[in-house]
């Protein structure tokens, strides 16, 4: 059986890599809400906002990035869903293929997607004034830290995409992750908020992965910040990981 | 009755809940190698939970199933090689091609020549044509024959088939009726699931009716007419049913309907 493991999965990569290719609309969608962020926190908002930043293109991309993956993994559990339901899922299940191969399947096409919806959102802020000093080895280090956080964030997904009832419910669970930013570092430094609040932005990981990644754009040393960052990824990944493969056995046993 | 050595599919015992709910509650039936063995019951009689059990997509709570020498339970591997299942919906690739769907199933199947595999079962269920346009084009009945296909591809001794005409029109469905029987011609053991009658009658060597979690009657359609009560004599004016003048209509293979169209109009 797992021999066959890797030409299974590429095989099944490759459908659902078709149905990107073929409806290259959802990745626009997905890259939709991001862009609007930025166009009205860059264009309305960031002027009254003091964030001692040279440009607050530049203080907001690392956020918007995360948004942008929230928001494309709800595509995944979309599409996963959508099998489920149309039976071919189960017509793969009743073959000789490896059976964890149609989960990595979508996993992999998850990441493809939000990579392609990442490098829209980034050419985006290039064209509204966001620069980087950032050497070649800083933006594999931001590259690094974005994959890791899509395939995270993939695994949560995965777990509507198999048990939703509905498409509305496939893809609600991701209001939360695109609105999590907004309590963080993301759009304004944590400093001005109050008592309680503050403490929870400054501990919830979004704050390290955005700092993290601020910090290898404007070249300053990055800290602590960068450890934080990718444990809380390795460790949302190995519990979405878990629980993903879990739900998976119990829905196809 | 000559008891067949060794059943392509053996079923004991079979028992299977939903939370409180007993959908299965002791089912045996055994299908011949070769034969076309029709489940009859009505909708939620527990005719798709069967299948899902046969095809190792759910585990039985009790009894055991035999498909083509293999335990459900333990040998799902080759349980997996020996079936090919066609669900109750159409379970093909929408955004693919009909030809990639073939492809598709064929190279997850590791066969050698993917295309030519496709090709043949394109020309074979009269969809050359329309293979390189995507199934979200296509009507029921060619997607239930593209589903058809993608089930057999690999030759799978045996294929199940969960209510393979609900939904189509009755020219798709005496095409998927002659697919059947070819396959039956050719070897292949054919469990199908209907809650048609007439279905099972065309179709099935041997009629299993499935009523409330157990198979209350099993026997060839001869054996089943025999417990009904005895036949009647009586003269009836044979009208034609209204399949027959439809497939009259519009010619009854299917595909000349444009020669020799009688035009029907009711105002005269």
């Amino acid at each position: 059986m797992t021999k066959h493991h890797f030409g299974d999965t590429a095989v099944l990569l490759g459908r659902s890599l078709r149905h990107i290719t073929r409806s290259l609309d959802t990745i626009i969608t997905t890259t939709i809400m991001p862009i609007a962020f930025l166009l009205l926190f860059v264009y309305v908002f960031g002027g009254a906002i003091d964030t001692e930043s040279d440009s607050y293109v530049n203080y907001l991309l690392p956020g918007i990035l995360l948004i942008t993956i929230a928001s494309g993994i709800s595509y995944t559990a979309f599409r996963l869903f959508l099998d489920m339901q149309s039976g071919i899922f189960e017509r793969f299940q009743s073959m000789p293929i490896a059976r964890s191969s149609v989960l990595w399947a979508h996993v992999l096409t998850s990441l493809v997607a939000n990579l392609i919806s990442l490098v829209v959102v980034v050419a985006v802020a290039l064209l509204m004034g966001f620069r980087s000093g950032a050497g070649v080895l800083a933006w594999l280090a931001v590259a690094g830290i974005l994959i890791l956080l899509t395939l995270a964030l993939t695994w949560i997904a995965v777990i509507p995409g198999l048990t939703a009832k509905s498409a509305d419910g496939a893809s609600a669970f991701s209001y939360p992750l695109i609105f999590l930013p907004f309590i963080s570092s993301a759009f304004v430094p944590t400093d001005t908020m109050p008592g309680p609040v503050r403490a929870f932005a400054e501990n919830q990981p979004v704050t390290s992965i955005v700092n993290a990644m601020r910090d290898l754009f404007t070249q300053q040393p990055v800290g602590t910040d960068i450890w934080a960052a990718v444990a809380w990824c390795l460790g949302i990944l190995l519990v979405a990981y878990v629980l993903a493969m879990r739900t998976y056995r119990r829905r196809i046993s | 009755m000559t008891a067949q050595p060794v059943p392509a599919i053996r079923v004991q015992g079979l028992k299977k809940s939903y939370q409180q709910l007993p959908v299965l509650r002791g089912v045996d039936f055994d299908v011949a190698r070769g034969s076309i063995f029709a489940l009859l019951g009505s909708n939620g009689a527990g005719k798709t939970t069967v299948v899902k059990i046969l095809s190792t997509l759910l585990a039985p709570d009790a009894g055991t199933a035999n498909v083509a020498g293999f335990d459900v339970a333990t040998q799902a591997t080759g349980v997996r090689r020996s079936v090919s299942l066609t669900g109750q919906f159409a379970a093909v690739d929408e955004i693919l091609t009909g030809r990639e769907n073939l492809v598709l199933v064929a190279r997850l199947r590791h066969l050698k020549n993917p295309g030519r595999t496709a090709d043949d079962l394109l020309d074979r269920f009269s969809l050359t044509d329309a293979g390189a346009r995507r199934v979200s084009t296509y009507s029921g009945g060619m997607r239930r024959r593209l589903d058809i296909a993608m089930s057999l591809i690999g030759n799978p001794p045996v294929i199940f088939l969960d209510e393979p005409t609900t939904g189509l029109d009755p020219q798709a469905r005496i095409d998927v009726w002659q697919a059947v029987k070819k396959l039956a011609e050719q070897g292949t053991t054919v469990l199908l699931t209907t809650q048609y009658l007439d279905e099972a009658e065309q179709l099935a060597d041997r009629i299993a009716i499935l009523h409330e979690g157990r198979i209350i009657v099993n026997g060839t359609l001869a054996e089943l007419r025999q417990m009904l009560p005895p036949a009647k004599v009586e003269y009836v004016e044979k009208q034609p049913t209204l399949e027959e003048v439809f497939l009259a209509i519009v010619g009854a293979d299917g595909r000349a309907g444009d020669e020799a169209r009688p035009t029907v109009d009711t105002d005269q």
